[in-house]
Formats: C-alpha cells, sequence, structure tokens
C-alpha cells in the first residue's frame, strides 16, 4: 500500500506551565532563581505516547472528553505544535477547521479573508480569487460577506469556514466539532459535502462528540482518555465502547449520589 | 509547495492585511504616517530653532529628512511586541512561516515611508534644493539596510513579548532612549568628543546617511558600513532567537 496519510508515532505532548512567566519579564528577573526552577519543573502531559496512522482516503474519528487531548492531536496534524517525543508525519496539503474563526483575522470582511486564509492554507492568490464566487455562494450569508467579521454570530462565522475548505479542494481535512454551530439547514449542507468528500478519496480526520455524525462518517475511531488511546479501530467497536463506558459511568454516579441523599 | 510565488503571494496579502487593518483605509493611513514626523518636526523646531536658538540653517529641513526614516523604524519597533499576539487566529491555526508575519508588518511601514518621500522633496523645493540622481540607487539600499535591520529587531521583540508579556514598556523606553542618541535632532558635528560613541548608536549611521543622502545627494561608505554590519548582525540575531522560539507560540498564545 502506499504511505499514510497521517502517521503519529509514539508522540507525548506537553506543555510548561507558563504561569511563572505571566508576570512578565520584570517578575521573571527579579526572581530568576525561583523562576528558572519554575521553568524546569512544572509540566503538563496532555498527550502520552500516541500512536495512530491514517490511510490515505480514510476517514478517521477521534472521540473523547473535553480536555482529553482530542484538539492537541489535531494541533499536531496541522503542524502548528512540535511534538515534545515522538514524530508525526503528513503527506498532502491540510486544511485545518479547528473550531470557530480558526485562521480568520477578526478586522477583516468575510471576502478578504478568504483570501487571505486560502493563501494561508498553500494556494496562490489566483486560485482563491478564480473560486471566490463559488465560495461565497455557497456560505449563503448574503451581504455579510462584505463585512468585517467580527460582526459575524457564531453560525455564519462557521458557514464561512467550512465554506472555504469545502471548495478548496482539500488533500487532508480536519475538522473540530465545527458542525455544532450552523443550522439544520447548513448541518446537512456540510454533511452532504463531506460525505461526497469521503468519496472522492479525500483524506479526513473528524473530531465530534455527537456519535451518530462519527458512525455515519467515519472509517476507523480512536478514542482518547486521560491523555492516552483507550481503543482504537472499526467506528462500530470503538463508539460501542465509549458508549458502554459513558452509561457505566453515569449509572455510578447516579447511583453515588442515590445513596448520598438517603 | 513552499516555493517563490507562495512565499510572494503570503508576503503579499499579509502586507495588504496589515495595511488594511491597522487604518482601515489606506488614504487615510497615508495622511497619518505623514502627519506625525511632520507634528514631531514642528515641536523640535520651536524648541530648538525659535527657543533655543540653535545655529542652523534650514533646520526645518533637516529635521523632517531625518525624522521621516526615524518614523519608519519607530513604528515598527514600537508595534512589534503586539504583531504576533494580533494574528493569534492564525498562529494557532494554521501552519505557515510566522516569520512572515513581522516580514509583512516592516514591509508595511516601509512603504509608507517610500510613499511620504514626496513630502521631503516639498520641503527641499521649499528651501531651494532638488532632489539628486544619486537617489536611484541610494534609496534603494539604504530601504534594504533599514529594512533588515528593523526586521531582525521586530522578530526579537515580537516572539520575546508572547512569553514576558511586559516587553512593550521596555521597547517604550528603549525607542526614546534611542531616539535622543541618535542624531536626528541635531548634527552629529554637534556632538562633543567624549561622546563621539553615540556615533556609533545602532541607528546613527544609517539616520545619518539617509539625511545625507536626501539633503546633498550624498553617501558615505563608512556610514553604510556601519549601518549594514548593525543590519547584518541585527538579522542574524533575529532569526536565531525567532527560529527558537517559533516552535512554541502556539501554546503561549
Amino acid at each position: 500500500m502506499s504511505e499514510p496519510a497521517i502517521l503519529l508515532e509514539n508522540v507525548s505532548k506537553q506543555y510548561p506551565l507558563y504561569h511563572q512567566i505571566s508576570g512578565g519579564l520584570k517578575h521573571f528577573l527579579f526572581n530568576l532563581p525561583e523562576s528558572l526552577r519554575a521553568v524546569r519543573n512544572s509540566q503538563f502531559e496532555v498527550l502520552a505516547d500516541i500512536s495512530f496512522e491514517v490511510r490515505r482516503g480514510e476517514t478517521f474519528g477521534i472521540i473523547g472528553k473535553n480536555g482529553s487531548g482530542k484538539s492537541t492531536t489535531l494541533g499536531l496534524i496541522a503542524g502548528v505544535l512540535t511534538p515534545t517525543k515522538g514524530r508525526v508525519v503528513t503527506n498532502g496539503r491540510i486544511s485545518p477547521l479547528l473550531e470557530l474563526g480558526g485562521g480568520f483575522h477578526h478586522e477583516l470582511t468575510g471576502r478578504e479573508n478568504i483570501i487571505l486564509s486560502g493563501v494561508l492554507l498553500g494556494l496562490r492568490r489566483a486560485e482563491v480569487l478564480l473560486k471566490m464566487e463559488e465560495i461565497i455562494e455557497f456560505t449563503d450569508i448574503g451581504d455579510f460577506i462584505d463585512q468585517p467579521i467580527r460582526v459575524y454570530s457564531s453560525g455564519m462565522l462557521a458557514r464561512l469556514g467550512f465554506s472555504m475548505v469545502a471548495t478548496l479542494d482539500p488533500e487532508i481535512l480536519l475538522i473540530d466539532e465545527i458542525l455544532a454551530v450552523g443550522d439544520l439547514n447548513f448541518q446537512q449542507k456540510c454533511m452532504d459535502r463531506m460525505m461526497a468528500f469521503k468519496k472522492s478519496g479525500v483524506t479526513m480526520v473528524f473530531v465530534s462528540h455527537r456519535m451518530e455524525d462519527v458512525l455515519k462518517m467515519c472509517d476507523r475511531v480512536a478514542w482518547i482518555e486521560d491523555h492516552r488511546i483507550m481503543c482504537q479501530g472499526s467506528a462500530k467497536e470503538v463508539v460501542e465502547r465509549y458508549l458502554e463506558a459513558d452509561r457505566d459511568q453515569r449509572a455510578a454516579i447516579s447511583k453515588q449520589q442515590s445513596s448520598e441523599s438517603h | 509547495m513552499r516555493d517563490l510565488t507562495y512565499y510572494r503571494d503570503l508576503i503579499f496579502v499579509l502586507t495588504q492585511k496589515e495595511i488594511k487593518v491597522r487604518y482601515k483605509n489606506t488614504v487615510l493611513g497615508y495622511f497619518w504616517s505623514i502627519t506625525n514626523p511632520l507634528a514631531f518636526a514642528f515641536v523640535f523646531y520651536i524648541a530648538f530653532k525659535i527657543i533655543l536658538r540653535i545655529q542652523m540653517e534650514d533646520y526645518a529641513l533637516f529635521l523632517i529628512a531625518g525624522l521621516f526614516p526615524w518614523q519608519w523604524f519607530a513604528n515598527s519597533i514600537n508595534a512589534s511586541p503586539v504583531v504576533l499576539l494580533g494574528n493569534a487566529s492564525l498562529i494557532k491555526k494554521v501552519n505557515f512561516p510566522r516569520n512572515i508575519i513581522p516580514f509583512a508588518m516592516v514591509l508595511q511601514d516601509m512603504i509608507h515611508f517610500v510613499l511620504s518621500i514626496p513630502v521631503i522633496v516639498l520641503f527641499m523645493l521649499i528651501y531651494h534644493k532638488t532632489p539628486s540622481l544619486s537617489w536611484i540607487y541610494g534609496i534603494p539600499l539604504l530601504l534594504f539596510i533599514q529594512f533588515l535591520m528593523t526586521y531582525g529587531l521586530c522578530l526579537i521583540v515580537s516572539s520575546a513579548n508572547l512569553f514576558f508579556r511586559d516587553i512593550a514598556r521596555f521597547t517604550d523606553i528603549f525607542m526614546t532612549l534611542l531616539f535622543y542618541f541618535t542624531p536626528i535632532i541635531y548634527p552629529e558635528t554637534m556632538i562633543p568628543k567624549e561622546y563621539s560613541w553615540v556615533y556609533f548608536a545602532p541607528a546613527s549611521a544609517l539616520m545619518i546617511s539617509w539625511r545625507n543622502l536626501f539633503l546633498n545627494g550624498s553617501l558615505d561608505l563608512n556610514a553604510l558600513a556601519i549601518s549594514f554590519g548593525y543590519s547584518l548582525l541585527s538579522l542574524v540575531a533575529g532569526y536565531m532567537v525567532f527560529r527558537r522560539l517559533s516552535r512554541k507560540f502556539a501554546e503561549v498564545l
């Protein structure tokens, strides 16, 4: 088989806790020995020894609770973060669609942002201009396209963001919870477009809390819990185990609560 | 993918963005980039020519020829602490060469400076002086040297400020000191012997070169060599600091 589109090999990511320098340079210098010790010792582990591989044309899901490290994983794939240990290899142009309004500048209009973020994603300016009308049509936000995006609603931002990547022939698409804010009509439009991508062989990494979407979209899924991969495998299998664990946990909590109230 | 057209488009789009974000409107932006140094020239003229009675001919023109290039330098350095912060939403989401952001900002300030050169010419005509032919190679050369120097410093200041958010206060003080230690409002010939080190302050030789080029059309090789030395030093240091720190940008923004 050909090389994988995305490969993570024993990847760990630690953040230093930067609180010691938030006091600024003055504070840092006046408390130098203490500050240096703090920089060395306070590390926070976000991901520990993560390995997975996404094959070309595959849709790979990442599920898990808030704060388990899903977005950090996407950040590593996008190349915005560098791993502390291990290595991340990607083959193909990556279109990140992380959170709302990522890759946009809030003082620019929708139209200007399309050019800016298209070029940042590695396209020629001329190519973006050619596709401009198509992108604007897909957003379906009317005259707002010439307003600065700071006046956009979160739904409009999501529309702009998705239309951007949807129209620009992505090779690897990273999707982080983007669908949660659009209205039903637009969510449907996005799902249709992603299904079309899937058919045409675009590699996708899909982070979502909506298990029905994960089941519909993904071929394989990794479940990240407590900064590690709990399990990975076919979408159906992993989602079932995840939901089961979730049910068990909730049952345990309600049991505890009822015993406490007695 | 990362070829020259990619960089060209990236620089173009980001510089355009800087202009739009900073001024919202390019015509007004041009007005501001001229008003500021003119206002300073006016204040110094009153203070030194009228009140302290400095013995110099064409002092107003002298001031303007030095203040305009300084304005570019000062604008870029003073904006450096926030240039990466202001682009946090891009840096955190998309992987692209981060050094393009300060590059585009310095370029944008340079464009404003180039567009303000006609104002200098206007003042020269008022004082019965004319532009000289040496500007054709002199201006691009000095632009190049000043760009490298400013860009290098901007790389250091912008990246350091992400880790120590009070850097802006230090740059403010530093730039104020540097301004008075640079022969802009006084000629280098007035510097007393025991203070001749002022001539070697980072921006001195460069600002003197600009002024001499504008007023007499002359370029001094020694001054050029000194400025170019500082430029290279600034660029190399800036590049090294930026490269080291830029991997952590997305973590601290």
